[in-house]
């Protein structure tokens, strides 16, 4: 029980990278599910070869930025769609995770010392103190990236994801602030990837298939829950929430014995419950549907 | 201040659907000139606004901004010299942000955004400030997000994004005919307070004759891609909306005369 609530508090960190172009920028990029592998694999070879964990780890940020500046190229100055240039990467992340990897699938780290050894030395990890650590970690970026999006570039960034012909008309360039979202929300991913690799003592080539799924059912059960129009401070803590809250999910299926093989498909479902519950129950209760729009509003075609 | 000179633009070259939207157009705007720009659908007068913020990339002529020819930048790098102001209440503000958010937004025209934080106290103060000239309360609500504000309100509140930095050109692009009467009256008067009081240079393009005639110094009349008619301020004032109708039917039959004679 608490080791899936301490993976949960590791993944949030992912799925607050989904957040940024999922919500924000309102761009469903399927690049994670490579660019999670790309921070393990990036952070798992350099602790091999003797690098210090915490800077290995940081290598696994930047991998994760460079792999979110490729689709972030492709999709803005290439002009190719948002989908397919977070499928191209993704896929092309494969051979290059394999070649980062040094040609291996399966890379243990068994033997070195990581972020987490110093954690399980003392005796701390799969208590309740660890949780109370990486709680505090996930909660410090999840501040890093409230700061950043009440920023001047910020605000823009989040404009762009609302309303690009508004945002150009104010001199912003559109294209540089998805790169940046892009970069941004792959180098949290991978860090992530970087992180779980140690917590779980190997990097695997096919560690983040499916990873998209994970960060968008963490993204959208945070949200449902909190209700949508909350402030980025809410939205956010939500999102780790629905991070750990996923985890328990899976950690309950499998505690009822549900075949593992079969856990994608449970994420699946749980992505699509998450999607359509809120608009089922809001058919139900019309009384809770937001008020009519003024009469103004409807000739101004001011729909959403 | 701005100045066109042999701009042309045809939609859809070469093929049965080929459309001259602008005709080899010259236009000259002084420094403080209002223009107004009138004229029948497929005239050309959004195509000319599109053209001049960059939206639009011309096929031939030029365009300079204060003595600087822009043909080159694209739209968000002219953002610098030009505010705008759409017909859609809700294309000239982001929704999910906040009002003061929007208005941080506004405030970085033309200037490097950094790290810095968007909305200061000092900012906040000024927002305040200039939201109450629009007398509609919204300074009293800063962190409202400006998804749930009346059309009229978004509109009032885009015309202030678009003017507070004072750009070298205002283009409103028939920016109150998504309001009703009372509310497209407010957004005039605004818009003739805030240009009077900044003196912006400002093309403004309508399809209320009325508001051409009465608002800014000067009009033009715009006719299948091609400028047909020009008033000046004296003329504006003993010209109405008849006269306009009468010569519009006068030189738009001529123009349709030529061209069935020459194809």
């Amino acid at each position: 029980m608490i080791a899936a609530l301490e993976l949960g508090l590791i993944y949030a960190v992912m799925a607050l990278g989904v957040y940024l172009t999922f919500r924000i920028l309102n761009f469903p990029d399927l690049t994670v599910d490579g660019s999670f592998t790309t921070g393990a694999a990036v952070a798992a070879m350099l602790i091999t070869n003797g690098v210090p964990p915490l800077l290995a780890t940081g290598a696994g940020f930047v991998g994760g930025m460079l792999a979110g500046l490729v689709t972030g190229l492709l999709h803005t100055k290439g002009k190719i769609n948002g989908l397919l240039a977070g499928i191209l990467t993704m896929i092309a992340l494969y051979s290059i995770n394999l070649k980062i990897m040094g040609g291996t699938a399966n890379l243990a780290l068994t033997m070195q010392g990581t972020l987490f050894t110093p954690l399980a030395d003392a005796g701390i990890l799969d208590t309740g103190l660890s949780l109370v650590i990486l709680f505090v970690g996930a909660f410090l970026i999840k501040l890093v990236i409230d700061w950043f999006l009440h920023t001047d570039v910020g605000l823009a960034a989040q404009a762009t994801g609302d309303n690009e012909q508004m945002v150009r008309s104010f001199g912003v360039s559109t294209d540089t602030s998805k790169i940046l979202l892009l970069m941004l929300s792959n180098g949290l991913v991978a860090l992530c990837g970087a992180l779980i690799a140690q917590y779980q003592g190997a990097a695997d080539i096919s560690m983040g298939v499916g990873l998209i799924l994970v960060g968008l059912a963490s993204v959208i059960i945070g949200n449902a829950l909190v209700g949508t129009g909350r402030g980025i401070f809410i939205t956010s803590l939500s999102v780790i929430v629905g991070a750990v809250l996923y985890r328990l999910i899976i950690f309950l299926a499998l505690d009822l014995n549900f075949d593992p093989n079969d856990m994608k498909l449970i994420s699946a479902v749980i992505v699509v419950i998450a999607l359509l519950l809120p608009r089922l129950i809001r058919r139900r209760t019309p009384r809770a549907l937001p008020a009519e729009p003024t009469r103004s509003a409807v000739i101004a075609g001011g729909t959403q | 201040m701005l100045t066109i000179t042999d701009a042309r633009k045809t939609f859809f070259p070469g093929t049965v659907n080929e459309k001259p939207a602008l005709r080899d157009i010259t236009l000259h705007l002084a420094p403080g000139d209002f223009a107004t720009i009138i004229g029948s659908n497929g005239a050309g007068k959004s195509t000319l606004l599109n053209a001049i913020s960059g939206t639009l990339p011309l096929d031939a002529g030029s365009i300079q901004i204060d003595g600087i020819v822009v043909n080159r930048m694209n739209d968000h790098r002219r953002a610098r010299f030009i505010g705008r102001v759409f017909q859609d209440p809700s294309a000239g503000t982001a929704p999910s942000l906040t009002i003061q958010e929007n208005m941080a937004i506004a405030l970085r025209r033309g200037q490097r955004r950094g790290l810095g934080w968007g909305v200061t106290s000092a900012r906040k103060a000024r927002f305040r400030d200039e939201l109450a000239t629009l007398e509609l309360g919204l300074e009293n609500r800063l962190t409202a997000k400006v998804g749930l504000l009346s059309g009229g309100q978004r509109q009032a509140l885009s015309l202030l994004m678009a003017t507070f930095t004072q750009p070298n050109i205002l283009l409103l692009d028939e920016h109150t005919a998504a309001l009703d009467p009372q509310r497209a009256e407010l957004v005039t008067r605004l818009t003739q307070s805030v240009v009077h009081q900044h003196g912006l240079t400002t093309l403004m393009v309508t399809h209320n004759m009325e508001q051409a005639l009465r608002v800014g110094n000067r009009l033009i009349m715009m006719h299948d891609g091609q400028v047909i008619l020009e008033l000046d301020a004296d003329q504006k004032k003993t010209t109405t909306v008849p006269d306009l109708l009468r010569e519009f039917e006068k030189i738009k039959g001529a123009t349709l005369d030529d061209r069935t004679l020459l194809s």
